[in-house]
């Protein structure tokens, strides 16, 4: 089964952060992609830019409309995702809570089921 | 996986014969299975070329040996080791061996294969990996594109699988008698997670993956052969045939789901059906009684029934209650109470599907919203089932799955507009 563990972001957590914190947030992300690319249970990660760099696409009345900034005015937005295809939900639990985010007072991690994937080396 | 030639067909029956002389002649599985997937891959691009040789068994374990002996030869310090083995290797390392001398060796092999691939000290997905690989000889590149994730990770997850076998120290023999039923009961269990892989793909936008089902059918036979007196192996060979057997039917051909009592029965496979129904005839009279053989004994009364309307369910309703009782699962409770509901009317099932409200073990929530709705619609609360429709298609991560469960509560609307498709598909 797949599942998109989704890192929530509050930029405002993340700047309270002492240096210490931050760098162990960073490094447990080496020490984790490492350990699913391991096991066999990695399928793809991605870190996304701030949202402030977003533009939004949709039609209006009928026209095609434009705007920078994120879809949703939030305190928390989605900061970036591991995909990981492994054997039950209670895995990809546990495996969310190897994501040093989880261990940050105000951080989550979402833990999703993927139902349609396609790509262009699978 | 894609398509199957004789030369594939005839790689894949060669796949674990081969592994199972040169693990049997230098240990180490892990390197061996390396060397024997070298072996298959040049095979399969120099054999459609040169033609396929005489005796390609022989071919097979003269290249994997002579890739074993690269790989050791490459390995500085293993030096000392290659020496040692030079000196151990028998005197017929590069020649076939003797007619008849195959056949048995052949047949041991297989199951001690699949003994060592569903190690219980591995997780389910590396143990399905590892078998597809190793015994069912298919690529990294088909196991990983049949389970829609990119090579690098499947090929990891095969890597890793055989460090861990490494690891625990087991060795290429069978399983000692206090746990040989135990650990079949693990590689039957992973022949099963291949078919159902194949039959109900756990996500995507296709029910079913014909190629995972006819290899595990393909691998299911195999330990036939060699355990042709056990029930069980016996009971999932019938299940799997029975089972597949409905295939063509189980889909319209844009892959919406059809359900049983719906599908065209003049197009199953009556040939799979006569065999899954002996195999399981023949495992009932004379083996104790198993899940396997349960299921396929049920299997085999659906597919017996001339139409929906003519199915035997108060024999089925026995079958669920001693599956039930004997090996006590949620998901046999959820079937059963269908059957209740077909014998004793819905009112009763529902009543029997009020005891799993508080199963914890019943992971797959969606299903009971499935069978509520169900049996609801039958009672005639036309309201609640529609509720619990679109809950259960709000739970199942199966498209094909959610476009039904989304139909059926459209239609109990009286609304006549088909359900928007839950992704972007064909």
């Amino acid at each position: 089964m797949k599942y998109l563990l989704i890192m929530h972001v509050n930029p405002e957590i993340l700047d309270a952060l002492t240096e210490e914190e931050r760098n162990e947030v960073t490094n447990g992300h080496e020490g984790f992609m490492k350990a699913i690319q391991e096991s066999g249970e990695m399928v793809g990660t991605q870190a996304l830019a701030d949202p402030s760099n977003s533009s939004v696409v949709r039609t209006r009345d009928g026209v095609p409309v434009v705007t920078d900034g994120p879809y949703l005015e939030a305190k928390e937005y989605m900061g970036g995702y591991y995909m990981v295809d492994c054997e039950s939900k209670e895995r990809a639990i546990e495996l969310a809570f190897q994501i040093p985010d989880t261990k940050v007072e105000g951080l989550g991690v979402e833990v999703r089921p993927v139902m349609f994937s396609a790509g262009s080396d699978m | 996986m894609s398509t199957s030639t004789g030369a594939e067909d005839l790689l894949r029956q060669l796949a674990p014969r081969v592994l199972g002389v040169l693990v049997r002649r230098h240990g180490q599985f892990d390197a061996c299975e390396d060397a024997v997937q070298e072996a298959l891959l040049a095979a399969a691009v120099q054999w459609p070329e040169q033609g396929v040789p005489d005796d390609p068994w022989a071919w097979l374990i003269t290249v994997a040996s002579r890739r074993l002996t690269d790989y050791w030869r490459s390995d500085q310090s293993r030096r000392r080791r290659e020496a040692a083995m030079a000196a151990l290797a028998p005197a017929d390392e590069f020649v076939a061996p003797a007619p008849g001398d195959e056949g048995l060796a052949d047949q041991d092999d297989t199951l001690t294969l699949l003994f060592l691939c569903c190690h219980p000290e591995l997780s389910p997905p590396s143990q399905v990996a590892l078998t597809l690989r190793a015994v069912g000889g298919l690529t990294t590149a088909e196991i990983a594109s049949a389970f829609l994730v990119p090579e690098s990770t499947m090929a990891q997850r095969i890597s890793r699988a055989k460090q861990r076998i490494k690891a625990t120290g087991a060795s290429f023999r069978m399983p000692p008698a206090p746990e040989w039923s135990d650990r079949l009961r693990v590689v039957l269990h992973v022949l099963y997670l291949v078919f159902n892989e194949g039959y109900t793909a756990t996500s995507g936008p296709d029910l079913q993956r014909t190629d995972l089902t006819r290899e595990a059918i393909r691998l299911t036979r195999a330990v036939s052969r060699v355990l042709p007196d056990d029930g069980e192996v016996t009971g999932l060979l019938a299940l799997m045939l029975l089972t597949d057997a409905r295939r063509a039917t189980r889909t319209t051909p844009d892959g919406a789901l059809i359900p049983l009592a719906d599908q065209d029965r003049d197009r199953w496979d009556t040939q799979a059906i006569k065999e899954g129904v002996e195999l399981v005839s023949h495992a009932l009279a004379r083996s104790s009684l198993g899940e396997y053989q349960l299921q396929a004994a049920i299997a085999a009364i659906h597919d017996e029934a001339p139409s929906a309307d003519e199915t035997d369910w108060p024999q089925i309703l026995i079958l669920y209650k001693i599956l039930d009782r004997a090996f006590p699962n949620p998901m046999v409770t959820l079937n059963r109470a269908i059957a209740v509901a077909k014998v004793h009317g819905p009112q009763a099932g529902l009543d029997l599907l009020r005891t799993l409200d508080t199963d914890t073990r019943l992971k797959d929530h969606y299903r009971l919203d499935a069978v509520r709705a169900h049996l609801l619609e039958l009672a005639g609360d036309h309201a609640a089932a529609i509720t619990h429709y679109k809950r259960a298609a709000r739970g199942t991560s199966s498209i094909p799955e959610q476009r039904y469960l989304l139909a059926q509560a459209a239609q109990l609307s009286g609304d006549e507009r088909p359900p928007a498709p839950a992704a972007t598909e064909e």
